[in-house]
């Protein structure tokens, strides 16, 4: 029968995206090539605070094939760039302008750029232009005091509070509190494709465009053409493949705003590819953040109260996410434990490094940290094992709704369903975690430092709050499916057309995916907050059922038979008795031509939280301060996997950017403000000999109700709790609870660490 | 700055005839004066990898290479990896085993991967993941990279 080939949902197909890209016939933003065109290159400040008093380009503009030096008077005209989300108020005045008007603020903030035949000559003459800097002091540590911005507004921009319950009378009425001061550190997401955008006045067409696009193309391309004087329909934005997102590619950045202008102003295309050096000092950094977090606990050491002050380290600027991290970090710190009363007080503030946004699990890599961190010392000054204290902890199922009595990212945080106590058995008995406590103790007899640890959490996902999809039957028996989301790499083309493909009936390898394009639909929301399968993968559903619908009903009235009697397989129209005649969908499309069109959306006002656990074990060399992880177990709820294999290679990628942020990965300035991770021998991402072999359990216990097919998003459920597994782990190892408190957790500060036992 | 200088670059068994400064690197000659895009540029200080292609049987860094020290020697590519539409057995082992996923790195892998067996068809596992590691990959978590390789090298034996 043909009933297998109607399943595609929950199989792990291979991926439609792939064959260009193993061929080379990938079309990156360096791809990207027009006729005549300029190459732009940034010059940035090399002063971490300063004011800016001139800027000479003589030398520059007098170059062979220079074109143009801009500064700040050439886009003075061209606003701030806009929030895109958590958009306070009281953060527009610490908006980045395009180019530095009158102070630099960070090494690496762009002051002015050339224009010139091509980008080696273009390098050349940005290396000529003279600034004229006067330094100031420079505000380098977020829990220091704040210092000026400018003339009227300090570097503390925003507090922002977060709390329900009664958290004073909490703290009166327990039998102990505890009490930790934790880090962490300033890392990225650091794609390996760095930004790059072009900027093409199309002549023929009357409209501006932008090549390089990512992530969020109709929010860029309705805010640029708000920040340009163009419309949705004389501005138009173009992704091609996009070499890793992260949180970090694809949000406005002064970059593609110039290059648009540029394109627009000297009807030139106008290219502009960042080098690593520059990706480094310029894109998005993320995390660094201080809390000072304290718990109420009775004897049994069960939460009452969780009170929390952080300080989070912003840069030198608020760009597009504003107060997104810090919000989320405040909003999701109480993860999957019964927390009867919480305050969570988050000082925004500014240094002198490099801007910061969303990175993979944002604010949640931080808080997960900072809650297992605290869980953990519950477990010990109460003298049972991590185990048992998150047993005790746990919100049951039954809880189930459960509104946490908080909001971010505009809605309310309400776990719409999870069993996080079956979860924990499942991950431990996965890690084999009594036969691994024996083991450890045993070698740790032997004079080891080995050690395990268990972090837990809950992810959200499926931010809303629509998303469309139009399905159309081509000519050519394709089908093809147009999207408002976007590609970061993660496998949305095959994903979406699993989804269409089962509940059309036809094969998922004839359908086409089209994202990114902003002239080809309307609206979209494009990729983040792990919010494609959830938002994009119901609209593709709706839309796929309609057009079934829509082909039964014109498939009747020229087999003769009534809709409900029919059925598509494999793309082909037969009864559903197997009896009597069919007839192929493409047929179909050529008999009513243009009618094999659907559209829908799909709409929500809550997002849908995953919930996973980790479970690490690592070995500590005391006299290096190396750390091997031995073992990594990550069980995920993801509600639904639509194709497993690529929820696992979510999981197992999403591991190794924690494992970087756990112990290698770290933007390190020195007292002036000089960035001294600048390169990848300073900046260190984990290699294929630092992550090692994990174990990825994949459960489906818990559905999500908020959409038929019970989807949750798998993006960030491999980072989020990884610093906090490493670090108990770490613990464990050493025998001193509390040990880590600050993450990375690299070589010379675990081994000052062990020094001072 | 300097003078161009014409070379031919042999790329995948074809001659692109160029004119390039002395300091133009091969990976920038191969993408822009040759138009093959396939290999790619992540850092241009020679830690990442993802510019990798074989010259005369070697892996090596595109971009730590001027375009000039790669005349008379013979450059393959990502381009050159699939004979017609069969794909080269790393290719297929990449698709197989979900090696990839933003594909930005993978040229790179491919090339080093390709050159080292090719050299040492019977690797030990432990030099092969020191190999590997001598390439940035930021999707993956290089499990299934690993696992890639390890299946194509069986293939390759054959």
């Amino acid at each position: 029968m043909a009933e297998p080939k109607k399943k595609f949902i929950g199989r792990s197909v291979p991926r439609l995206e792939d064959r260009p890209l193993l061929t080379g016939q990938g079309r990156f933003a360096a791809d990207v090539n027009f006729p005549g065109q300029w190459a732009m290159r940034v010059v940035r400040s090399p002063i971490a605070h300063g004011r800016l008093k001139s800027i000479d380009a003589t030398a520059a503009l007098a170059m062979a094939g220079v074109h143009a030096v801009w500064t700040f008077a050439d886009v003075a005209h061209i606003p701030p760039i806009p929030f895109r989300l958590t958009g306070l108020v009281e953060l527009e005045p610490y908006q980045q302008r395009v180019l530095a008007s009158d102070y630099v603020r960070y090494v690496g903030e762009p002051v002015a750029v050339v224009f010139a035949d091509d980008a080696y000559l273009a390098e050349d003459a940005a290396e000529t232009i003279e600034l004229d800097i006067e330094p100031l002091a420079p505000v380098m540590k977020a829990t220091d005091e704040p210092g000026p911005f400018d003339e009227t507004q300090n570097t503390e921009p925003s507090v922002i509070v977060k709390s329900y319950g009664d958290v004073e009378a909490a703290f009166k009425a327990a039998d102990s509190t505890i009490t930790l001061e934790l880090s962490v550190g300033r890392h990225s997401g650091v794609p390996l494709e760095t930004r790059g955008a072009i900027g093409y006045y199309n002549e023929a067409l009357g409209r501006l465009e932008m090549h390089g696009a990512a992530k969020v193309p109709h929010w860029n391309r309705d805010t640029m053409g708000r920040m340009l004087g163009r419309t949705r329909d004389d501005f138009q934005l173009f992704e091609g493949h996009v070499g890793g997102g992260f949180g970090i590619r694809g949000e406005i950045y002064p970059e593609d705003v110039i290059v648009c202008a540029a394109a627009l102003h000297f009807r030139k295309p106008i290219k502009w590819i960042e080098d690593r050096r520059e990706h480094l000092i310029s894109a998005n950094h993320s995390r660094q953040q201080t809390h000072r977090i304290r718990a109420a606990i009775d004897r049994q050491g069960r939460i009452l109260a969780i009170d929390d002050e952080f300080f989070h380290d912003n840069g030198a600027y608020m760009r597009t996410h504003a107060a997104t991290v810090p919000d989320l970090a405040a909003a999701m710190l109480p993860g999957p434990y019964r927390v009867p009363a919480y305050r969570a007080t988050g000082h925004i503030r500014l240094t002198n490094k490099t801007p910061c946004g969303t990175y993979r699990a944002p604010g949640r890599y931080e808080s997960t940290f900072v809650r297992e961190r605290l869980i953990d010392a519950i477990a010990a000054s109460v003298g049972v094992d991590k185990v048992e204290i998150r047993k005790r902890n746990l919100l049951p199922k039954s809880a189930m709704p459960y509104a946490l009595n908080l909001e971010t990212l505009g809605t309310h945080i309400v776990y719409d369903s999870g069993d996080y106590a079956l979860l924990l058995d499942k991950a431990l008995e996965r890690a084999g975690w009594p036969k691994l406590q024996k083991e450890i103790a045993k070698r740790r007899a032997n004079g080891e430092l080995i050690g395990a640890g268990v972090a837990m959490f809950v992810e959200k996902s499926g931010l809303g709050p629509f998303d469309d999809v139009r399905l159309e039957v081509k000519p050519d028996g394709g089908i093809e499916l147009v999207t408002g989301a976007a590609s970061v790499g993660q496998g949305i083309e095959t994903a979406m057309a699993q989804i269409c493909a089962e509940t059309l009936g036809v094969d998922y390898a004839a359908i086409n995916v089209v994202h990114g394009q902003t002239d080809r639909i309307g609206r979209g929301l494009g990729a983040f907050a792990s919010r494609v399968t959830v938002m994009t993968g119901e609209a593709t559903r709706r839309a796929a059922d309609k057009l079934r619908t829509k082909a039964l009903m014109h498939a009747a009235g020229l087999m003769q038979t009534d809709a409900a009697q029919l059925d598509i397989v494999d793309g082909e129209i037969v009864r559903a008795d197997g009896a009597g005649p069919s007839m192929k969908l493409v047929e179909l499309a050529m008999a009513r031509p243009g009618e094999l069109i659907a559209e829908d959306s799909f709409e929500s006002k809550h997002m849908v939280y995953p919930y996973g656990v980790h479970v690490a074990a690592v070995r500590v060399d005391a006299e290096t301060g190396g750390v091997t992880i031995e073992k990594y177990v990550m069980a995920y709820d993801v509600g639904r996997a639509v194709n497993p294999t690529l929820v696992e290679g979510q999981i197992a990628g999403g591991l190794a950017q924690g494992i970087g942020g756990a112990l290698y990965e770290e933007f390190l300035y020195d007292e002036a403000g000089e960035p001294l991770s600048v390169t990848f021998a300073d900046y260190l991402m984990p290699t294929a000999r630092e992550v090692p072999a994990s174990s990825i359990l994949i459960t489906e216990d818990a559905p999500s109700p908020l959409n038929p097919l019970g989807l949750k998003g798998a993006g960030e459920g491999g980072t989020n709790p990884v610093g906090a597994a490493i670090a108990s782990a770490i613990d464990d190892a050493l025998q001193r609870p509390g040990a880590i408190a600050t993450l990375p957790v690299t070589p010379q500060r675990l081994r000052a660490i062990c020094k001072m036992s | 700055m300097s003078e161009k200088t014409a070379l031919t670059l042999t790329i995948n068994g074809k001659d692109h005839a160029i004119s390039v400064e002395p300091r133009r690197t091969l990976a920038d000659a191969i993408r822009e004066d040759c138009g093959q895009t396939g290999t790619h540029i992540g850092c241009e200080h020679g830690v990442c990898g993802a510019c990798t292609v074989i010259v005369d049987d070697a892996p090596v860094r595109s971009c730590l290479m001027f375009a000039v020290q790669a005349e008379g020697k013979k450059i393959r590519t990502v381009e050159g990896l699939a004979d017609g539409d069969t794909l080269h057995p790393m290719q297929q082992a990449f698709m197989d085993n979900h090696g990839l996923q933003c594909g930005f790195c993978t040229p790179g892998f491919l090339m080093l991967a390709v050159g080292v067996l090719e050299r040492e068809p019977d690797i030990s596992d432990e030099d092969l993941i020191d190999v590997l590691s001598s390439n940035l990959c930021r999707c993956t978590g290089y499990q299934n990279i690993i696992k890639s390789v390890r299946a194509a090298a069986q293939e390759m034996r054959k």
